[in-house]
C-alpha cells in the first residue's frame, strides 16, 4: 500500500528530460539550429518514458506469495509482462496514429492539427487526474488516515461483566483501524486543477479545430448574458476544487470535470475566425499548465518544468499576436469581434471607383520593376497559392528583380503559420520579413503585391480612430509605387468587416480572381 | 520532494520559459507551437504510472484503463507532435548559393 519513494537516479533523469526540453526551445532560436533542438526533444521525451517504465514496470500479485521460497526472498509481486504489453500496445497504436497524421497532413491545415492536438493533450490529463483520484495509492498522494473509534464504556465494567472483557479485548476505550486511504488537500487542489484545465484544453481546442476546419461557422456565435453565464462557472469550478479537499465524492470531481467541458466551450465559441491566432495560442498555454498540475500531483520535475515553459510559450505567443492587433487579451477572450456589421442590409456604401488590372498588366510592371514586395495573407493558404508564387518570384528574379516577403504577425491562422507555407513552397527563409523590419521599405519599392491579406495593408488602422483595427502596427504599401491586390472580388472585405482604402488608391490595381489562378497566369504572361 | 522545492523549479522553469521563448524567432512560431505540442505530452509519465499500477478492486481497474486511454492520446501526440516538427523544419532553407 505505501508509497515507494521515486529513486533519486529517476529523478536526476526526469531533470535531464526537463533540460533537454529547453534546449529543444531555445533551438527554434534559428532554423539552422532548430532542427537539432527538435531531437533534443525526442531524446528528452524517451528518458522520461523509460525512466517511467523501469521505475512502474506492471506487477502483479504473485499467486504463490504464500510459499515459503517468495516469503524468504520477498516476492510478494512479481512483474506482469500481460499489463506491459498493453501498455506497450497502447504506444503503439497511439505513435502508429499520430505518425501517419503527421505525414499525410497539408500544411495549410497546419492550424487545424495543432488545435487537435492541443485537444488530445488536455483529455490526457483529465484521463490521468482521474486515473489518480481512482488510485491514490498508486501515484503515491494517498494519506493513511488511521480511523480512531472510541467507544465510551463508562463505569458499566465494573459491573457489567460482558463489557468488561470488551474493554479488555480493545486493550482500552478506543480503538484504531488503520489505513484508510484519503487523498491529501493539497494533491487534491493539483488534481482538481489540473482536470480543470484539461477539460477546457479539450472542449476549447474542439470548438477552435472544427472552427479553423471549416467544419463549423468561423464568425463568433454569442449568447445573451454569457459573460455573468461564463465567470459563475469558473467560480462554480474553482469552489468545487476547493470544496473537493473535504469532500472526495465522486460527484464533485465528475461535476468538476463536466462543468470544465462547459466552459472550455462556451470560451471559444464567441471568438472569431482572425482571432484564433490568440485562441490557438492561448490554448497551447492552458495545455502546458495541465502538464504542470499534473507534475505538481506526481512531484514530477519533467512534467513540472515542461508545463512551465509550454505555458509561457503559449502565454507569450498570445501576448504577441494581440498586440499585433492592438487588441488587449480580455477583449480577445470576451469574443464578438468579426461578427456580422449589424447594419449590414441598410443603405449601401458609396460606390467608389476603382481600377481593374489583367495577369498580362501585372506581369508587365513587375518584370519593369526593381523590387517587388509581396504580402502574402490567409487567401493565399486558402487557394494553396505558396507554389505559384514562389514561381513567379523565381521568373521575376531571373529578370533581375528583388523579391522579398513581407509577413504581418497575425497573417493566416496561427502564428509564425504563412513562414511554414512559403518553407513548403522552398523560399529561403532569408527572404522572408518581419513587419518591423520591411516596413520602412515600401517607399522604395515599385511594386506591393496584396494576396489574400487585408486588414493587415489598412491604412485605417493608422488614421481612422473609429475603425476596429485602429492601432494595429499595418504595412505602408500606401507608400509604394504600384499596389497590386490579389483578392477574389470586390465584395468581401477583411475578418474585420472594415472597408479597406488602398482599393480605391489611384496607383492600386485590382487583380479580382482566385489567387492562384491569377498568380499562375501571371507567370505565364512573364513567359512571353 | 516537499512542496517548496517543487514550487520553486516550477517558479524559475516559468523563468526559464519566458526568456527562451522570446528568443525564438517569429518564422518559427508554428513549428514552436508543435514542438511545445509534443513535449507537453510529456503528461504520458502519469498516463504510464496509472497503466501500470496493480488494479486494487473496481477503482483500481477502471484506473488503469483510464491510464492506457491515456498513454495512447499523449503517444499520438508525441509522436505526431515530434514528426510533423521535424517535416517542417527540413523545409526551412538557406538562399542556395552559387
Amino acid at each position: 500500500m505505501e508509497h515507494v519513494a521515486t529513486p533519486s537516479w529517476a529523478m536526476f533523469a526526469y531533470l535531464v528530460s526537463g533540460v533537454l526540453f529547453i534546449l529543444a526551445l531555445r533551438g527554434l532560436s534559428s532554423p539552422a539550429t532548430s532542427r537539432s533542438g527538435n531531437r533534443y526533444g525526442m531524446i528528452g521525451m524517451v528518458i522520461a518514458v523509460v525512466t517511467t517504465l523501469v521505475t512502474h514496470f506492471p506487477t502483479a500479485v504473485n499467486p504463490y506469495s504464500e510459499a515459503p521460497a517468495a516469503i524468504e526472498h520477498g516476492l510478494q509481486t512479481v512483474p506482469d509482462f500481460g499489463s506491459f504489453g498493453l501498455i506497450a500496445a497502447a504506444i503503439a497504436l497511439g505513435g502508429g496514429i499520430g505518425f501517419v497524421i503527421a505525414r499525410r497532413i497539408a500544411m495549410t491545415a497546419m492550424p487545424q492539427l495543432v488545435a487537435a492536438f492541443h485537444s488530445l493533450v488536455g483529455m490526457a490529463a483529465v484521463l490521468v487526474g482521474w486515473a489518480a483520484y481512482l488510485n491514490p495509492q498508486a501515484f503515491g498522494i494517498a494519506e493513511l488516515a488511521n480511523l480512531v473509534l472510541s467507544v465510551d464504556f463508562g463505569n458499566a465494567s465494573a459491573t457489567d461483566p460482558v463489557r468488561a472483557q470488551l474493554a479488555q479485548a480493545m486493550g482500552g476505550s478506543s480503538v484504531t483501524i488503520p489505513g484508510v486511504a484519503h487523498i491529501a488537500a493539497q494533491s487534491c487542489i493539483e488534481m482538481g486543477l489540473g482536470i480543470a484545465i484539461g477539460a477546457i484544453t479539450f472542449s476549447g481546442s474542439i470548438i477552435a479545430f472544427l472552427k479553423l476546419a471549416g467544419k463549423m461557422s468561423g464568425s463568433p456565435i454569442m449568447l445573451p448574458g454569457r459573460h455573468v453565464i461564463n465567470l459563475g462557472t469558473i467560480i462554480a469550478i474553482l469552489g468545487l476544487v476547493g470544496y473537493f479537499t473535504m469532500d472526495q465524492s465522486l460527484w464533485v470531481i465528475g461535476v468538476i470535470t463536466l462543468l470544465s467541458f462547459i466552459i472550455g466551450f462556451l470560451l471559444i465559441i464567441p471568438i472569431g475566425g482572425a482571432d484564433m491566432p490568440v485562441v490557438v495560442s492561448m490554448l497551447n498555454s492552458y495545455s502546458g499548465w495541465a502538464a504542470a498540475a499534473m507534475g505538481f500531483t506526481l512531484h514530477n520535475s519533467a512534467m513540472i518544468i515542461t508545463g512551465a515553459l509550454v505555458g509561457s510559450s503559449g502565454a507569450i505567443l498570445s501576448y504577441i499576436m494581440c498586440k499585433a492587433m492592438n487588441r488587449s487579451f480580455i477583449s480577445v477572450i470576451a469574443g464578438g469581434f468579426g461578427a456580422a456589421p449589424e447594419a449590414s442590409g441598410g443603405a449601401p456604401k458609396e460606390q467608389r471607383p476603382w481600377k481593374r488590372g489583367s495577369a498580362e498588366d501585372a506581369a508587365f510592371l513587375m518584370k519593369e520593376a526593381e523590387s517587388v514586395i509581396i504580402i502574402p495573407g490567409y487567401g493565399m493558404a486558402v487557394s494553396q497559392a505558396q507554389h505559384a508564387l514562389r514561381e513567379m518570384a523565381d521568373v521575376l528574379k531571373k529578370e533581375g528583380v528583388s523579391v522579398k516577403y513581407a509577413i504581418h504577425p497575425v497573417a493566416g491562422r496561427m502564428p509564425g503559420h504563412m513562414n511554414v507555407l512559403l518553407a513548403e513552397a522552398n523560399v529561403p527563409y532569408d527572404e522572408v520579413f518581419e513587419l518591423e523590419d520591411i516596413n520602412s521599405e515600401f517607399g522604395q519599392c515599385d511594386v506591393a503585391f496584396i494576396i489574400g491579406a487585408n486588414d493587415v495593408v489598412n491604412p485605417a488602422a493608422k488614421t481612422d480612430k473609429s475603425s476596429p483595427i485602429y492601432g494595429m502596427p499595418v504595412f505602408d504599401v500606401d507608400k509604394a509605387k504600384t499596389v497590386m491586390f490579389v483578392k477574389r472580388s470586390m465584395g468581401g472585405v477583411g475578418y474585420s468587416g472594415v472597408d479597406n482604402d488602398v482599393f480605391y488608391m489611384d496607383q492600386t490595381m485590382m487583380l479580382l480572381a482566385d489567387a492562384k489562378k491569377m498568380v499562375e497566369d501571371i507567370v505565364k504572361a512573364l513567359a512571353h | 520532494m516537499d512542496f517548496i522545492s517543487i514550487l520553486s523549479i516550477f517558479v524559475l522553469a516559468c523563468f526559464v520559459g519566458y526568456y527562451v521563448v522570446w528568443s525564438v524567432t517569429p518564422a518559427l512560431h508554428t513549428p514552436l507551437m508543435a514542438v511545445t505540442n509534443a513535449i507537453s505530452s510529456v503528461i504520458v509519465v502519469g498516463a504510464l504510472i496509472a497503466a501500470a499500477a496493480s488494479g486494487l478492486g473496481a477503482a483500481g481497474g477502471v484506473s488503469k484503463w483510464l491510464g492506457l486511454g491515456a498513454v495512447v492520446l499523449a503517444s499520438v501526440n508525441i509522436f505526431g507532435g515530434f514528426a510533423v516538427t521535424a517535416r517542417m523544419l527540413a523545409m526551412y532553407k538557406k538562399k542556395e548559393k552559387k
